[in-house]
């Protein structure tokens, strides 16, 4: 997943250094990730794993790194699992 | 006619003529009643700015007379809260003093309402700190004009990303920016400048930093000749700030400028823009009055226009109300988010984005209209209103209005209000 991630960081979120350089936790917001550029993000992720982010989710926090991105997407795919 | 006819006559004259002196007094004190002293205030600055408002323009030079007269009201300090010493004025108070100083004299409105987002940026996000809080309080003693330095020549109009950085020392840091406009930089007293928070960081991880005139050099690198809005000054400087690290706000650059600046900003230039618009609507109708008073029972040809222009700005009026009333909410909503000391990074950001797609649609709208409604009023004051200085001018307020689709690109607004609505699932329609 974490792999998927960093393809759609590469594509979609114009950082200022490569997507594979970038740690798990690195911060992604201090990598350059604008406020529009999580727009973008937010709809590729949707697309990839084939989600829906609910607004309450949608926080700076869930931005913050690829982990925190990998679990947000986690938690939706198992709720959706269950349902 | 024999000389005790011509007396009567004469007395009859002025005995209307006091009678009519005793009106305008009258009426004078009622309105002095009803209406606050910060609005009598504002309208006497306005008085001060439509007598420079020719040479302001004709000699692009900088509204000194009715900024004497802003301070000797204490207009600046206006927007800062009670508790730090302003008169606590609401944002949809001060936008009323922007429109009220727009009829007069737009560029006079325009630099008061640049430097009103300023302040928000200071008294929203510095209130905390102490050398800010101090920064305040020196505002409201010496009256203080706020300019702000936010574009930058390697990054063009892109205030939302920067090439210089703060480079900090044992607590003192350096910055220098070459800032292709830098709107009434020359006669600010302090200056607000965005930079990259450290040499290593990335151009859109920002900082604002806030630099008294005394921590300022400024070598000025072009003029400013321009179409319209000439008495804003806008030149183009060589900037360098020296300070302490107290000077530089501890939140990012793009929360300020979601939170604090884009709001006011987007509110304040919108009445500034409606004010402009509201004095040629006016010119239009005194033309029209004029006009049909010379040919009684027939209405002149461009009467349509003169309904149309007055619906069009009624609306105008009632667009910035409700996004008046939008920031106002949202602002409010912060200060109990602040209160409860909850944290920025879990706040969903549905609501933020929904602000500003609203605050840039806002600007698109009232920035073109503007526009098409005064060269409306062109058509129907016709000659009278292309020559300068008759009472039926509206060239000016026509030069004057083509800066507003410029000032933040509506290109870019446009292309970012799209990008806003991609990540807005509820319906951007507004509430019923």
């Amino acid at each position: 997943m974490k792999s998927a991630l960093r393809r759609i960081l590469t594509e979609s979120a114009r950082l200022d250094v490569p997507a594979d350089s970038l740690a798990d936790d690195a911060d992604l917001y201090a990598a350059g990730l604008s406020s529009l550029a999580t727009v973008h993000l937010m709809l590729a992720v949707e697309d990839e794993f084939g989600i829906e982010i609910p607004d309450r989710m949608l926080t700076r926090r869930l931005f913050s790194s690829i982990n925190s991105l990998a679990g947000a997407v986690t938690e939706l795919q198992l709720a959706q699992a269950a349902a | 006619m024999n000389a005790s006819t011509d007396i009567a006559v004469l007395a009859a004259v002025k005995a209307e003529e006091a009678a009519a002196v005793a009106a305008q007094i009258v009426e004078g004190v009622r309105q002095a009643s009803a209406e606050p002293a910060w609005f009598t205030a504002a309208r006497r600055v306005a008085q001060v700015a439509a007598l420079h408002a020719a040479a302001v323009d004709r000699d692009a030079r900088f509204p000194v007379e009715a900024f004497e007269a802003m301070r000797r009201e204490r207009l600046l300090s206006a927007m800062i809260p009670a508790a730090l010493g302003g008169a606590g004025l609401t944002l949809a108070e001060v936008a009323r003093i922007c429109e009220t100083l727009a009829r007069a004299c737009s560029s006079t409105a325009m630099v008061y309402a640049m430097h009103q987002s300023q302040v928000a940026c200071i008294v929203d996000q510095g209130h905390a700190i102490p050398w800010q809080r101090e920064m305040i309080a020196r505002l409201v003693d010496e009256q203080w004009l706020l300019a702000s330095a936010t574009s930058e020549e390697t990054i063009g109009g892109n205030m939302r990303t920067s090439a210089c950085a703060v480079e900090l020392i044992d607590g003192a840091f350096r910055i220098e920016k070459l800032a292709p406009t830098i709107s009434y930089g020359e006669h600010a007293d302090c200056i607000l400048v965005t930079a990259r928070r450290s040499p290593e960081a990335s151009a859109s991880d920002q900082v604002l930093i806030v630099a008294p005139r005394d921590s300022l050099v400024l070598e000025k690198r072009g003029g400013w000749d321009s179409l319209g809005m000439r008495g804003t000054c806008s030149e183009s400087f060589r900037l360098v700030a020296e300070g302490r690290a107290e000077q530089i706000l501890p939140v990012p650059f793009a929360q300020i400028a979601d939170q604090s600046m884009l709001p006011v900003s987007h509110t304040l230039w919108a009445s500034v823009w409606i004010g402009i618009t509201a004095d040629a609507v006016n010119r239009a109708h005194q033309f029209f009055r004029a006009q049909a008073r010379g040919k009684p029972g027939a209405l002149p040809p461009s009467a349509g226009r003169l309904a149309d222009a007055v619906a069009q700005l009624r609306m105008m009026q009632a667009r910035l109300k409700v996004a008046l009333d939008a920031a106002t909410e949202a602002s409010s909503e912060r200060i109990a988010r602040d209160a409860q000391e909850a944290c920025d990074f879990d706040t969903p950001l549905g609501a933020s984005l929904s602000l500003a797609s609203d605050m840039n649609t806002l600007k698109l709208s009232i920035s073109s209209t503007a526009l098409q409604v005064v060269q409306e009023t062109l058509m129907i004051c016709g000659m009278a209103g292309y020559k300068n200085n008759t009472d039926y001018s509206v060239g000016r307020h026509l030069r004057d209005l083509f800066s507003a689709p410029l000032m933040i690109s509506n290109d870019r607004i446009q292309l970012n209000t799209a990008n806003l609505l991609l990540a807005q699932r509820t319906p951007a329609t507004g509430r019923i």
